[in-house]
């Protein structure tokens, strides 16, 4: 040991990993004005994208928003590198529309990396960080129970980096292992390092592990396969940017397609032939995959009715021959891999230029966490991304950035930041995360969200922009011109219910050439745009005082009113639910003194230990008798 | 949507003089003013004053008057719960209060949850601190009781039925979900027809569950009890040590019971409506024959079968008949006259159904549905045991206080109540075409009602749904 580095550095904020969590995190951090530093075990796998060459889609698309809306970069870097975009669920609800975009993955991690190189404040460092550094703190603050609190970290060189407040982003990379049947490589993702050393300091500060697993599909040589036997898929003709504050005109780029091919019953029968052949099957993976990505083995084996599944074929980028086998993931051998992908039409000749592997990792049980990201038990230490349990590139940059925002916070001794599940789909995912048992790689939903039809993508910015705006991520321009937009949105919507039409003649012709009934008494016009066939569009024909608006306005405009009956009944759901957020439980609260809890109810929140009462009702376990009992006890705790 | 204004019976359920419905919460007096006219038909109650007392008669959204009550109005802080409360002060009837309980639910109140007024009076502030904990013993008691009873109470047929239908909502609200979440690989093509024939369907199983809930019938009325056997095998000398008296004619001849007789009898604490029935055999005779069909009817149609055997004698083909006629039903076979020598005892009987009606089924000593008793009508043995059988098929074991089981009953009516308007919700959304995002928020809700009376919480029923039953994702 006595060969090691005896450097000794000093900073605000570490952030152990440099994936969507890390880069999220250590910007948001910069950008409040902390010293931060960055690690990663390489400076080009900054952003990386190792599954999938696409940002957004349904419900993830709406984290980016939310991301960009809260003064976050993703929807910035997708929409300077995108080469095909899609409005994912337009012909449904506008609560549903989900944007998604081909990302050129190289261009993608370049221009985030530039971002962080360019960020003031910010350092990045190549090294593995393989310890936390805490001290037992002296004063038990009022309402927290802890005893550590974190005070640096140390590099497998030796080098101690002294700071206030750590976040892991370490994605999938603690222990990581990468299996391709029979052959197994410790390695993290694409090959690159893996981080064998921190899983360790962890264990010994007392945080519970677990091992999850997810899985990536081949990249095929574009020159190999026949696109004429496969249906070409499009991008949007007018495309939708990701971030608010990028110019739509900016955005109007030539698209690169995507392919739709399907597997069929001899994909399914060397499958099916070779199972024992799968790391799964064999039983030699132990982590727990997510039900979302299911490799084709599991496709095959759970859905057998189902003779072929689909199988897109998208590019990874603009420079680059490699082609991504979207919907055949898997963890078998190379040979059965090759032989299998040669049945799909368009794939007979293909060659493949990286396999399909499955990869294992260390995370830890995201119950251990507050909603602020913060660990109940380690003053200054916060995590994000994979490393709480999630799955996705979205919902890692989301975590990473509610965690940077709240250890600057935290630094600034400001109280930080819980978005709730009224608020954004960012609420949902981390309420889940740390309240519900999570036993696979989490992965964001529409249907987690029960309020959805408020959780709209295309309203992020009305959601958030103050939130952001109030941190110091959002600047007072942009803040001003949210406000304004709100403001217009108000004063339309009014003007639509206070604005009444007869009976006219005029009116009546308009009603019946688009098929709608003729008046009989005076309505509004919001009444005649709730009407299932005609539209705020529409109805300007007859809306003779309507001045000309911003075309985000006048959406915001026609979904207010549109579906006002619903967004009330939400509203008045939400308005129950805040309620008993608000009821707060002191965080040393002893549960063995509240009486007449059932045993499992008083095991549950031992464990848990919930910071609200709206929270304690979200564990499972926890009945609606258990939360009346400890709403008369807190009532009687407080006097 | 409910707002948090509750209801409930504050006095005890029975058939007393008076009962009273209490309301609380800041909508209780707007609620029952919608229900309430003053003796000149003028809905007139949100002018009372606080504490006032005044005539008046419950109607129903039709104007059909329920009863004439008496309304005392409270105003917050002053009351018990420390909220606003109207107290409905009605006729005393079981099945009355309950009406009236109904209509102010259907006005926008919810049910109270057990102990919920204490547990508002106390987080009111109304009452002291040292009673914190005989609070939340409350609470707890009367949850695990409420909740015990309100799944034992639901009929096994009725609770499979609630099971399948949230089985079907839930099918189809993962099937728009995952379409919702991997549009390009599940699509909503014409699900629009689909789903409204289902809804429809739908609806009418929960119209059908509603008009037939158990409205308290077994309190009120009584059990709907039919006494079946073959001919002379004593079901009216049963039914006469029931009265105390000689009612039915009894002779030795076989099929003098030829009109089927009812009577209520308390028996102990449980009231009995019994109705006896000509002896069940395969006849000619016409009368008689009539007489056995309605047999067989009565027992489709009531709550307890009490099937005599003459233990002195074997069984036969007719014996057949009546076990094929009892299957699924509560039933206590009654081995009489215990008295005389014994031919057929409990194992002939289990063997006999073992190898004549069901080869596999379940038929013990004490199974679900059957159970075996050696009595003696004629020495009157064996009816204490009877009581505690009956007792245990239909309290579980003891007579629990009435209002418990009544309460329930309610719950599970307004649980269809709201499941029934979520899916009328789903159709009105189909009817304006609205997109599938919106018909799964109110499958939902209906789902979420449903699974309350079962005491099942929704949890990750939906995400799970969708992954076993769909093939979603890249």
């Amino acid at each position: 040991m006595n060969t090691m580095s005896e450097l000794r550095e000093r900073t605000d904020i570490c952030v152990v990993g440099a994936g969507h969590a890390g880069c999220e995190a250590a910007l948001a951090c910069a950008r409040l004005g902390f010293e931060t530093v960055i690690f990663t075990v390489s400076v080009d796998s900054i952003a990386l994208m190792p599954c999938n060459p696409n940002i957004g889609g349904t419900s993830k698309g709406h984290l980016v928003r939310e991301i960009d809306a809260l003064g976050g970069e993703m929807g910035k870097n997708i929409d300077k590198t995108f080469i095909q975009s899609k409005m994912l669920n337009r012909s449904k609800g506008p609560a549903v529309h989900s944007l998604r975009a081909q990302a050129d993955k190289a261009e993608y991690s370049r221009a985030m990396r530039k971002v962080l190189e360019n960020q003031e404040h910010l350092t990045i460092k190549q090294a593995e960080v393989c310890e936390l550094l805490v001290e037992e703190t002296e004063t038990k603050s009022e309402d927290l129970n802890r005893t550590k609190k974190i005070v640096g970290v140390k590099t497998f060189t030796g080098t101690v980096y002294e700071c206030k407040a750590v976040i892991l982003c370490t994605g999938t990379y603690l222990k990581a292992r990468c299996l391709c049947g029979e052959a197994i490589t410790y390695t993290g993702p694409n090959g690159l390092q893996a981080a064998n050393h921190l899983t360790d300091s962890l264990e010994n500060l007392g945080i519970t592990m677990r091992r999850f697993k997810t899985g990536t599909p081949a990249r095929m040589d574009r020159r190999s396969l026949d696109f004429s036997k496969m249906e070409e898929q499009f991008g949007d003709e007018r495309i939708i940017p990701f971030s608010f504050s990028t110019n739509p005109e900016e955005v109007q780029i030539d698209q690169v397609s995507c392919y739709l091919t399907y597997t069929n019953e001899k994909t399914h029968d060397i499958i099916r032939a070779n199972l024992d052949r799968s790391p799964i099957y064999a039983g030699i993976i132990e982590g727990t995959g997510p039900r979302y990505c299911p490799s084709i083995e599991d496709k095959v084996v759970k859905f057998s009715d189902k003779d072929r599944h689909q199988v897109f074929i998208e590019p990874e980028g603009l420079h680059t021959n490699e082609m991504y086998v979207s919907g055949m993931s898997s963890s078998l051998p190379e040979d059965v891999q090759l032989a299998m992908y040669r049945t799909v039409p368009g794939m007979e000749n293909c060659k493949i230029v990286r396999n399909a592997y499955a990869i294992e990792y260390d995370c830890i049980d995201p119950k251990q966490l507050y909603s602020t990201l913060e660990f109940k038990d380690i003053e200054g230490l916060f995590s994000g991304g994979q490393f709480n349990g999630s799955s996705g590139y979205e919902e890692a940059a989301a975590q990473g950035l509610i965690a940077g925002i709240n250890a600057s916070l935290f630094l600034q001794g400001r109280e930080q930041i819980v978005l709730d599940r009224s608020q954004a789909y960012i609420g949902v995912l981390i309420d889940d995360l740390v309240t519900k048992e999570n036993f696979e790689p989490y992965r964001m939903m529409t249907s987690r969200a029960e309020y959805r039809l408020l959780l709209r993508q295309d309203n992020a910015d009305l959601r958030l922009r103050q939130i952001g705006y109030e941190v110091g991520l959002v600047s007072e321009e942009v803040y001003q011109k949210t406000l304004h937009k709100k403001e217009q949105i108000e004063q339309e919507v009014q003007r639509l219910k206070n604005t009444i039409v007869g009976a006219s003649g005029k009116n009546q012709d308009f009603l019946i050439a688009h098929g709608s009934a003729p008046l009989k008494t005076g309505v509004s016009l919001a009444e005649l745009i709730c009407r299932p066939e005609l539209t705020y569009e529409m109805i300007s024909e007859i809306d003779i005082e309507r001045k000309p608006l911003p075309l985000e306005v006048t959406e915001q405009v026609e979904i207010e009113v549109k579906y006002e009956g619903y967004i009330d009944r939400q509203l008045k759901q939400v308005e129950h639910y805040k309620k008993m957020e608000k009821k707060k439980i002191p965080a040393d609260l002893d549960y063995n003194d509240v009486g007449s809890l059932r045993l499992e109810a008083r095991q549950k929140l031992i464990a848990h230990r919930p910071v609200s009462v709206g929270q304690a009702s979200r564990i499972s376990g926890v009945s609606p008798a258990d939360i009346s009992v400890l709403l008369v006890y807190l009532e009687s705790y407080r006097k | 949507m409910k707002t948090d204004t509750i209801a409930a019976i504050a006095t005890a359920i029975s058939d007393a003089g008076i009962g009273i419905i209490r309301v609380s919460g800041d909508e209780a007096v707007s609620i029952v003013h919608h229900i309430y006219r003053d003796k000149n038909q003028k809905d007139v109650l949100e002018h009372y004053q606080s504490h006032t007392i005044h005539y008046g008669f419950i109607i129903t959204k039709s104007g059909d008057i329920i009863d004439e009550v008496m309304i005392s109005v409270m105003k917050a802080p002053h009351s018990y719960t420390m909220e606003d409360t109207v107290e409905i002060n009605c006729h005393g009837g079981v099945l009355m209060m309950k009406k009236i309980l109904m209509e102010v639910i259907q006005a926008g109140a919810r049910m109270a949850e057990p102990g919920e007024f204490t547990k508002r009076a106390f987080l009111n502030g109304r009452i002291d601190l040292s009673r914190a904990e005989a609070v939340m013993d409350i609470i707890h008691a009367k949850n695990e009781f409420a909740l015990k009873t309100s799944v034992q109470q639901l009929k096994g047929s009725v609770s499979d039925k609630i099971k399948t239908l949230r089985d079907q909502i839930l099918y189809e609200i993962a099937f728009i979900e995952s379409a919702l979440d991997d549009p390009e690989h599940i699509s909503l093509d014409g699900y629009e027809k689909e789903l409204s024939e289902k809804t429809g369907d739908i609806e009418a199983e929960l119209s059908k569950l509603l008009s037939s809930a158990d409205d308290g019938r077994i309190l009120k009325e009584g059990i709907r009890t039919v006494i079946v056997g073959k001919p002379n095998v004593g079901k009216s000398s049963l039914l006469n040590l029931f009265m105390g008296q000689d009612r039915a004619i009894v002779t030795d001849i076989a099929g003098t019971t030829r009109d089927t007789l009812e009577e209520t009898i308390r028996f102990g604490d449980i009231t009995l409506n019994i109705m006896d029935t000509a002896g069940i055999r395969d006849t000619e005779d016409a009368v008689e024959k009539i007489g056995v069909e309605r047999a067989k009817k009565m027992s489709e149609e009531a709550d307890l079968i009490l099937y005599v055997i003459d233990s002195s004698e074997a069984l036969d083909e007719n014996d057949e008949i009546i076990l094929k006629l009892i299957e699924g039903k509560k039933t206590i076979i009654l081995l009489n006259k215990s008295d005389l020598m014994e031919v057929t005892d409990k194992n002939t009987v289990k063997n006999f159904y073992h190898k004549n009606i069901d080869h596999n089924g379940q038929f013990t000593e004490k199974d679900d549905s059957i159970s075996l008793l050696r009595i003696s009508a004629k020495e009157k043995e064996g009816l204490d045991e009877l009581k505690a059988l009956i007792e245990d098929y239909f309290f579980h074991g003891k007579i629990v206080s009435e209002e418990e089981l009544y309460i329930t009953n309610v719950r599970h009516k307004e649980a269809i109540l709201e499941a029934l308007e979520s899916i009328r919700q789903v159709k009105q959304s189909l009817e304006n075409h609205m997109p599938e995002d919106f018909y799964s928020i109110d499958l939902m809700s209906a789902y979420a009602s449903l699974g309350r009376i079962l005491g099942e919480e929704v949890g990750e029923d939906l995400v799970n749904k969708i992954f076993s039953e769909f093939c979603m994702g890249k």
